[in-house]
């Protein structure tokens, strides 16, 4: 393999490995400062042992997150340094500034947090809560506006130095307010809560079932589950959106979600689709215009086929069209049974059935996550700045000896870390809380 | 070569760069060196977990400068950032991999009560100390002494040729500053035996160090051009009162007993230490040797001018704010030593 195929390789490994951890302390960092508002308001004891449950496990897995995400922010220099020097001036500067105000934040206070509680006042404790799900959602703005420009670059132009050409930055409201950033912003963050609510409503269940800590697991799977249901609707409501952008800015990526070659007005879904790179091997039981309502809002507009991308200009069409199809499936099944789950929130103690299924869904929202993802980045392809810069034009000069070694450990360190990491969220959750 | 304006805001982006990575040394600094120190001062398991949480409250915000420190390398100097991490790969993957190992090992080893388990954790944490501390001397000792830069930055060598006898000189003098600041860390967190130990450790250290610094510094004098900008404007040696005086202050508050004030004079030192070299490489962050005229410059890898002065706007900003709470948390969690309630770890 080449150091393009390897340095690929190690990017998906290490970004998806982090984002395995990133969407939980989202989502869960709001659930526990939520907890401990009830704590601070209610003076209920039962709220302070709920917010140090799920925040035992919220550190397990920040642990992971954080050493992680060092490895990201090193990597555009040690694998794609090419790209590091086109676009340093505007995605280097977001980075930092990332660090700078929100990192820093949510670092400092998870430690004051866990070790704050006996030290700062319960008021002073819950703002360090709020500070942390405030810091962390902050930080994936700067994040998604940092990606934002690598798939539709704004307020840049192009100049000629002595290094070679670079994108340097004109209008930096531009890069900041780019609508694809706020896109994918809405949807990571609502999707990042759904993963935490889900979680949490599954733990409970799971608890629930067993009748352990009766109270305490009632009031978690409560307030968890309105979270769930709204965060599933408003994460699938806003992607509809988010794909209409998508469609207008990225029409080779669109086109490679749908499997869709030919260039066509009134463009119809199948029902039953198998895809191929160059075309559909099956296209049966259509939708007439189905796909260009869905991309356009429009049953006339015409949706651009691939057969009219280049071959070089085209993304990988199977694993694009597949992960969006896992995204949208699960997203439905997510709202369908947070939808459940929140109608039967007041009768839950006696619904086996729903409080069996409920863990089984923890790790769904997981999958949908990272497979939106793939769509996102794998869709850009062969891009690594949509129109810009190609990919294969970004990596290092390094051997490809010294990339097949880093990859190598990455997985070896990245696998043992992650089952241990895993066996230990589960362990603590099945465990429960501590007795009051 | 840069415009004036654009090359003041380069000038001063230099100065936080190296300011940015003399606070990560200073500050990660010390929780290097009590993960160091643990197998040899934590005799019991008591002891170990009141090192671990000596620094518990700390090591991450202490890590986020690191991140702070290559994201500024980034967006100030794009292609020093590129050329540096791609010329150092392995080094640089290397250390990633220490401090992941480390990372975990804090909030991992308290998990699960079982001595294998935490000794895996140990063994993690001692390795992800020392591993980090060596290989930022090294590399820091090559980059002072210049890399074997081309015209098209492809590092031909490897990661071995950097294991010359400065860059290793480089890799002990740091190892040993950490060391030393753990141990006096200890000191200032600790009481009783543990105390007793760590005070002992970082007296005995001292001088060795004295005797590291001279070494280095003679070296440096001989094998690098890190002097030259003194020698051309000598009132810049002024600048070497800090590390100076830090050291020796360290070791009179040592001896006076007062290990917070000896805390902070290390601080001064290491933090002076690193920004004397970093103005000794100026205008180069990275020179190339032998052929200087691939040397990386604040000319040749400066972001644009906008760039430079919005992020100066956001540094003037956030990087005060950062310092006021980190200040705070420090002053919260570590005011008295170790006690029953600051026990997490």
């Amino acid at each position: 393999m080449d150091v393009v195929m390897l340095s690929r390789l190690q990017f998906a490994a290490a970004t998806m490995f982090h984002f395995i951890f990133v969407p939980l302390t989202l989502g869960l960092s709001v659930l526990i400062a939520v907890m401990e508002t009830m704590y601070v308001r209610s003076g209920n004891e039962v709220y302070k042992r709920m917010a140090k449950f799920w925040g035992h496990i919220f550190l397990i897995n920040f642990a992971l997150g954080v050493v992680t995400g060092i490895t990201l922010e090193f990597q555009f220099g040690t694998n794609w340094s090419k790209y590091s020097i086109f676009v340093g001036d505007i995605f280097g500067s977001l980075l930092a500034i990332e660090a700078t105000a929100a990192f820093f934040l949510e670092s400092t206070f998870v430690a004051v947090w866990a070790f704050g509680w006996n030290r700062l006042s319960a008021k002073m404790h819950c703002v360090a809560a709020w500070l942390i799900a405030f810091a962390g959602n902050l930080s994936a703005i700067w994040i998604l506006i940092a990606n934002g420009f690598m798939q539709d670059p704004t307020g840049y132009e192009i100049v000629q130095t002595a290094a070679g050409p670079r994108a340097e930055l004109v209008d930096f409201w531009a890069v900041i307010f780019n609508p694809f950033a706020w896109h994918e912003f809405v949807h990571t963050v609502t999707g990042s809560l759904a993963l935490g609510a889900f979680f949490v409503v599954g733990v409970s269940a799971w608890h629930l079932l067993r009748k352990n800590e009766m109270d305490f697991f009632r009031r978690s799977f409560r307030i968890a589950v309105g979270f769930a249901f709204a965060a599933s609707l408003v994460v699938a409501g806003q992607g509809h959106f988010h794909g209409n952008h998508v469609a207008e800015v990225q029409p080779a990526k669109l086109a490679a979600m749908e499997a869709h070659f030919e260039t066509q007005a009134n463009a119809p879904m199948y029902l039953l689709q198998i895809p191929g790179e160059k075309e559909n091997k099956l296209e049966a039981l259509p939708i007439p215009s189905m796909l260009s309502i869905l991309a356009f809002n429009d049953p006339d507009a015409v949706v651009q086929g691939l057969n009219d991308f280049p071959e070089e200009d085209r993304p990988p069409v199977v694993l694009t069209f597949l992960s969006f199809r896992v995204m949208v499936g699960i997203g439905t099944l997510m709202i369908l049974v947070g939808g459940l789950a929140w109608l039967k929130r007041n009768s839950i103690d006696d619904q086996k059935l729903l409080l069996r299924a409920l863990p089984f869904m923890i790790p769904l929202p997981y999958i949908a996550l990272q497979a939106g993802w793939i769509v996102a980045e794998v869709g850009r392809q062969p891009w690594i700045v949509y129109g810009l810069m190609r990919t294969s034009d970004a990596v290092s000069p390094v051997q490809p000896g010294q990339v097949g070694g880093s990859l190598a450990a990455m997985f070896l360190i990245y696998a043992l870390l992650g089952a241990a990491g895993i066996f230990l969220m589960v362990r603590t959750s099945r465990k429960g809380p501590h007795k009051a | 070569m840069l415009e004036s304006t654009h090359l003041y805001l380069a000038g001063i982006w230099f100065i936080l760069w190296g300011v940015l990575w003399a606070v990560y040394f200073a500050l990660d600094g010390f929780d290097f060196g009590v993960g160091m120190l643990l197998p040899f001062l934590g005799k019991t398991e008591q002891e170990k977990r009141i090192m671990l949480n000596a620094v518990g409250p700390f090591w991450d915000g202490n890590e986020v400068w690191l991140i702070a420190a290559g994201g500024v390398t980034f967006a100030a100097f794009p292609f020093a950032y590129a050329v540096m991490f791609s010329w150092l790969y392995t080094p640089l993957l290397l250390l990633l991999f220490a401090l992941i190992l480390r990372g975990v090992s804090f909030e991992f080893r308290s998990q699960i009560e079982s001595p294998t388990w935490k000794k895996v954790w140990d063994t993690c944490q001692f390795v992800g100390s020392v591993l980090p501390s060596i290989l930022l001397g090294v590399a820091f000792a090559n980059i002072f002494q210049g890399l074997p830069f081309n015209a098209d930055y492809v590092n031909p060598g490897g990661t071995l040729q950097l294991l010359n006898p400065y860059g290793l000189a480089g890799g002990v003098l740091f190892l040993v500053i950490f060391l030393t600041h753990g141990a006096v860390w200890l000191a200032v967190r600790t009481e009783g035996e543990l105390r007793r130990r760590a005070v002992n450790v970082a007296t005995k250290l001292w001088p060795l160090l004295l005797v590291l610094v001279l070494v280095f510094l003679a070296w440096s004098w001989v094998g690098t051009k890190l002097f030259s900008n003194y020698l051309q404007y000598p009132a810049l040696f002024l600048l070497l009162l800090v590390p100076v005086g830090g050291l020796l202050l360290m070791r009179v508050f040592m001896g006076a007993g007062k290990w917070w004030q000896a805390w902070f004079a290390s601080l001064a030192f290491i933090i002076g230490t690193t920004l004397f070299a970093v103005v000794g490489l100026f205008p180069a962050i990275m020179p190339a040797s032998p052929n200087p005229q691939f040397s990386v410059t604040i000319h040749n890898a400066s972001s644009s001018e906008l760039t430079l002065s919005i992020m100066l706007g956001v540094a003037l900003v956030f990087v005060p704010l950062v310092i006021a709470y980190q200040a705070w948390a420090y002053k919260t969690f570590a005011a008295a030593p170790v006690g029953e309630d600051d026990i997490k770890y």
